[in-house]
């Protein structure tokens, strides 16, 4: 009995040493998989060119702010049919996210908050299974001259259905942009 | 002729007659086993005879009159344990017998039940004792500790406690799981100790760097977990526990067997089980905070005076629901939960462990060995192996749910090497070695970024104390520390953070290799810490003891301070380490004063620690992405002071009715800013009133209240823009919650059963009035209340 803890001992440092020896490896580099660096909102007119939104954070996390740019002012009194396409833009290719977000439509939503007197309405065009609305796809209907914002939210797992606001629907937010825009 | 021979046959045949007359002697002398100074009074005796004497001044004995043959003599003596000695039938030479004399040195057969041994002489200690964590059963760690006054706990939920001890918490605090320094992420304020309480006896809390053979960084505090003794005697026996609650709708069940055999060997096998799902606050449900756990040991080893070892393994894996609606995407949906007073999702009742949650298991393997070597002292190896795997699970997109987004594989093992000097009855010395590596394992393939590098890290210590006992009264004690440490990371940085950390300028030669928006970098980094104490114990009378402890302690940045980058989904906030952070320095100067008569009894402890350079994570700003605005926290340094006072105070009012009063005091003050600290644990009055009538089935009542007032010093809001507002908005993080009233009661019985065992019934209900109140300390304050009444309901059956 008397020998068994010095042998325990004698091989646990031998173990000890084994491990010590750790190989050189470099770690693997890790791309967020998750992150959503791009939302490109297009805003297409019954004729005439498109208005394109977009913002774009390429250290997602990171300490850079997103770039935020509007392609130019709407039209009064026009209909435009807007698509929303996200995408992972830390890998490469750029992944698509927004195939993950129609796949899981039932727990997805987006919103379309207007504010400071911008003269616009909007209406879902596209909806998950229960006819909810997922809002990857939407209209907005400018009316007079005037300025203001719109804020994109984008939330996971938010109350379905809901009565259309961001307190009523809950879930947490996986976008939220406001773009300034103008109709001219 | 013939008279002759029959002579000589006569002769012959009496012979044997004649050494059949016993008057054969042996002598010898009895010493002490450690300075073998000559034991006086010791009682030696024949086995089977009534034959002994007593050793005299010199510690000689002679016993006369001995018939020859083997012989076995029994050594005993007041304040030692006896000894049985083999004496050949040839013995001639004087016996030289030594007896171990200092029976506070026998920690393995210690019999007393309520003298403790301390650790030191004089840093401030604090024991809970078995019976106190049965009525606790099926709680955790930070409970059971937070019944000591001056423990306050940080919790995520009400399934990860952390202890906080005077105002220090995590890395701070060190935990020793029987003899083992833990080594399971205690970097992160929302990694719970993985302890399973249910598998140990009693637990100690030494307040301060005191305990300088465990390491010298615990600025804090040390706990030590301890597992049952167990005593050199045949024997089997064992504790079966079970409990049921009514918030969580669960329990936990427990078993622990012990065979004990009179040469020292024993066997220990001990397993728990603890299940909960959705838990309570008065009004509300609180969807997604069940809890599995699980947590099994078992040890095998020998007891011996002279030598003996130890194998212990223990697994503990805990599975942990995280409150669904503190998951959050960004500033404003923090905003809205703290203004929203009520969780944001509100399911029915369920059993189901669902994400957001943490996986977390840990295995222990400890081997030991102690000998002891006459005239000098005890030498203990120690080895042991850890191994912690931490699984977070997050909300996420499509398949990826089941992906954990943390994946942390810590592996360490450490050798210890200490002798123990107790050869010279005043003076008692401990030097000691301690080597460590540890490695941490960050696995790629969870598609998300390290929170936590890879890293390798050697740890080299050495230390030695001494404690010297001038007068029966007075007990003085010193120690010294050093400790090397090396943490060896391979860190991907994103450019962006690289730049605006300022590492371009400072770190430029540690980049291997360039990713383009990602920088792999090598830190090595090296830290020398030293630490020592000083102190004094002083017995004024037989009533009052004074303790004083100065100690004087330096710790490591841990890797959390040290590399943290990234988005903590579980608070919405970005956490920034930084690698300029330098070992922080604590001066602490802690006095206890203790009374202890038959009918009453108090403690007052009043401290003050300066800490240089002390290591802390506040808001302080807010970065933004496409999710919106996430405040940042950030590590800084900063000198701080943190001052107060524990105190406690009992009155056996009558034979059947007891009071105790608890205080906890303390102030934080960041010097450098001269404005309040974080985090630091609000003032606190707990009382309690005890019935006991032993002659109606043990009964025993109690009722506890305990008041924690408000926290009205803390650092001030931050103020962030909200995408969703269209402004700046000031967002509500640091104000604390009002103060709380939470009153509890229990009740017990114990019926004794045949030979000597007892069945324990007690009924326990905690937050009798179902108070709504909200815990500063609890990192999901912001989103729901803290736990509504609960019924718990416990059987313990001594077998």
């Amino acid at each position: 009995m008397k020998k068994v803890p010095f042998y325990a001992i004698m091989t646990s440092l031998a173990f000890m040493a084994v491990s010590c020896s750790s190989d050189d490896n470099d770690p693997e580099e890790v791309l967020e998989q998750e992150v959503i660096t791009t939302m490109t909102i297009t805003l297409t007119p019954s004729e005439g060119a498109a208005v394109t939104l977009q913002s774009r954070d390429l250290d997602g996390d990171g300490p850079n702010v997103p770039e935020i740019n509007v392609s130019g002012p709407l039209t009064p009194g026009e209909t435009y049919t807007g698509t929303i396409v996200l995408l992972n833009e830390t890998e490469s290719p750029a992944e698509d996210i927004t195939l993950e977000v129609t796949e899981k439509a039932d727990e997805h939503q987006f919103f379309y908050g207007v504010s400071g007197g911008l003269d616009v309405t909007t209406e879902y065009t596209s909806f998950d299974s229960d006819q909810n609305p997922l809002g990857t796809a939407f209209s907005i209907t400018t009316g007079e001259v005037s300025s203001g914002s719109v804020l994109f939210t984008l939330r996971h797992e938010p109350k379905k259905p809901n009565d259309g606001s961001l307190a009523d629907a809950g879930g947490e937010t996986d976008i939220a942009v406001s773009f300034d825009l103008s109709i001219e | 002729m013939k008279p002759f021979f029959l002579f000589l046959l006569a002769l012959w045949s009496v012979t044997p007659i004649f050494a059949q007359e016993c008057d054969y002697s042996i002598r010898g002398e009895v010493i002490d086993f450690h300075d073998k100074t000559p034991l006086s009074e010791a009682l030696v005796s024949i086995t089977g005879t009534d034959k002994y004497v007593t050793t005299d001044a010199n510690g000689t004995f002679r016993i006369g009159m001995l018939c020859p043959g083997p012989l076995e003599l029994e050594i005993s003596h007041a304040e030692c344990t006896s000894k049985f000695v083999f004496v050949p039938a040839d013995q001639k030479k004087p016996l030289k017998l030594s007896l171990e004399h200092h029976l506070e040195e026998l920690e393995e057969v210690q019999v007393t039940g309520d003298t403790q041994r301390k650790q030191t002489a004089s840093s401030i200690e604090k024991t809970v004792r078995t019976e106190t964590m049965d009525r606790m059963a099926g709680s955790n760690l930070g409970d059971v500790l937070k019944q000591l006054s001056g423990v306050a706990s940080l919790n995520t939920g009400a399934n990860i406690v952390k202890p906080v001890v005077q105002g220090l918490s995590g890395s701070r605090i060190l935990i020793l799981n029987n003899g083992v320094r833990m080594q399971d992420m205690e970097w992160g304020d929302e990694h719970a100790p993985n302890i399973d309480i249910n598998a140990a006896d009693r637990l100690t809390l030494i307040k301060g760097a005191g305990a300088l053979q465990y390491g010298g960084d615990a600025i804090g505090g040390v706990i030590m977990v301890a597992p049952e003794r167990i005593f050199a005697k045949d024997s089997l026996y064992g504790t079966f526990l079970a409990s049921g609650a009514t918030n969580g709708r669960g329990g936990t069940t427990s078993l622990e067997l012990i065979k004990s055999f009179d040469n020292g060997l024993f066997f220990k096998v001990q397993g728990s089980y603890k299940r909960l799902g959705d838990l309570e606050a008065p009004d509300y449900l609180l969807s997604n905070t069940g809890v599995s756990q699980l947590g099994t040991s078992l040890q095998i080893g020998k007891n011996a005076f002279r030598e003996g070892w130890e194998l212990f393994y223990s697994y503990f894996d805990s599975d942990i629901a995280i409150l669904r609606a503190s998951h959050i995407g960004n500033v404003d949906d923090l905003i809205t939960a703290i203004n929203s007073r009520q969780p944001n999702v509100i399911d029915p009742f369920s059993y189901t462990i669902d994400n957001p949650r943490q996986e977390v298991s840990h295995h222990l393997v400890k081997g030991k060995y102690y000998r002891r070597f006459e005239g000098l002292g005890r030498l203990t190896l120690q080895y042991d192996f850890q191994s912690n795997q931490r699984f977070e699970y997050d909300l996420r997109r499509g398949d990826r749910r089941n992906i954990p987004a943390i994946d942390l594989k810590l592996n360490t093992h450490t050798f210890n090497a200490d002798f123990k000097a107790d050869a010279n009855s005043k003076w008692e010395s401990r030097f000691g070695i301690m080597g460590r590596y540890q490695q941490n394992i960050a696995d790629p393939s969870t598609g998300v970024r390290r929170l936590i590098p890879d890293y390798e890290k050697y740890d080299m210590g050495l230390f030695g104390t001494t404690l010297y006992t001038l007068s029966d009264a007075l007990v003085l004690d010193a120690g010294f520390r050093y400790d090397f440490t090396r943490i060896d990371a391979k860190k991907f940085y994103r450019l962006s953070r690289w730049e605006a950390q300022g590492y371009n300028s400072d770190f430029e030669d540690i980049i291997i290799e360039d990713f383009g928006s990602q920088l792999l970098t090598n830190p090595v980094l090296d830290y020398h810490n030293f630490s020592g104490t000083l102190g004094a114990g002083y017995q004024l009378g037989n009533e009052n003891e004074l303790r004083v402890n100065y100690a004087f302690s330096q710790r490591a940045p841990n890797p959390s301070e040290l590399f943290s980058e990234g988005l903590h989904h579980s608070a919405a906030r970005i956490e920034l380490g930084d690698l300029r952070i330098k070992s922080e320095t604590s001066h602490k100067l802690g006095i206890s004063l203790e009374k202890s008569v038959a009918d009453w009894g108090y403690t007052l402890v009043p401290y003050i620690n300066q800490i240089n350079d002390f290591m802390l994570i506040e808001p302080t700003g807010a970065e933004f992405t496409i999710r919106g605005a996430f405040p940042v926290w950030s590590y800084r340094q900063t000198d701080v002071v943190m001052a107060g006072v524990d105190a406690s105070i009992y009155r056996q009012w009558l034979p059947k009715w007891r009071s105790e009063h608890q205080f906890s005091f303390i102030k934080g003050r960041d010097e450098t800013l001269d404005g309040p600290i974080i985090n630091m644990p609000p003032v606190q009055i707990q009382n309690q009133l005890v019935y006991r009538n032993p002659e109606w089935q043990h009964l025993r009542v109690a009722l506890d209240s305990k008041y924690v007032f408000r926290q009205n010093e803390f650092p001030s809001n931050i103020s962030v823009f909200s995408p969703q507002s269209n402004e700046n908005v000031v967002l509500d993080i640091n104000t604390p919650p009002p103060a709380y009233h939470l009153l509890n009661l229990d009740i017990e019985t114990r019926f004794d059963l045949f030979k000597k065992k007892d069945l324990t019934v007690g009924l326990s209900i905690s937050n009798v009035m179902n108070t709504d109140y909200r815990d500063y300390l609890n990192r999901l304050r912001f989103f729901a209340d803290d736990l509504g009444r609960n019924w718990a309901l416990r059987f313990i059956w001594s077998i």
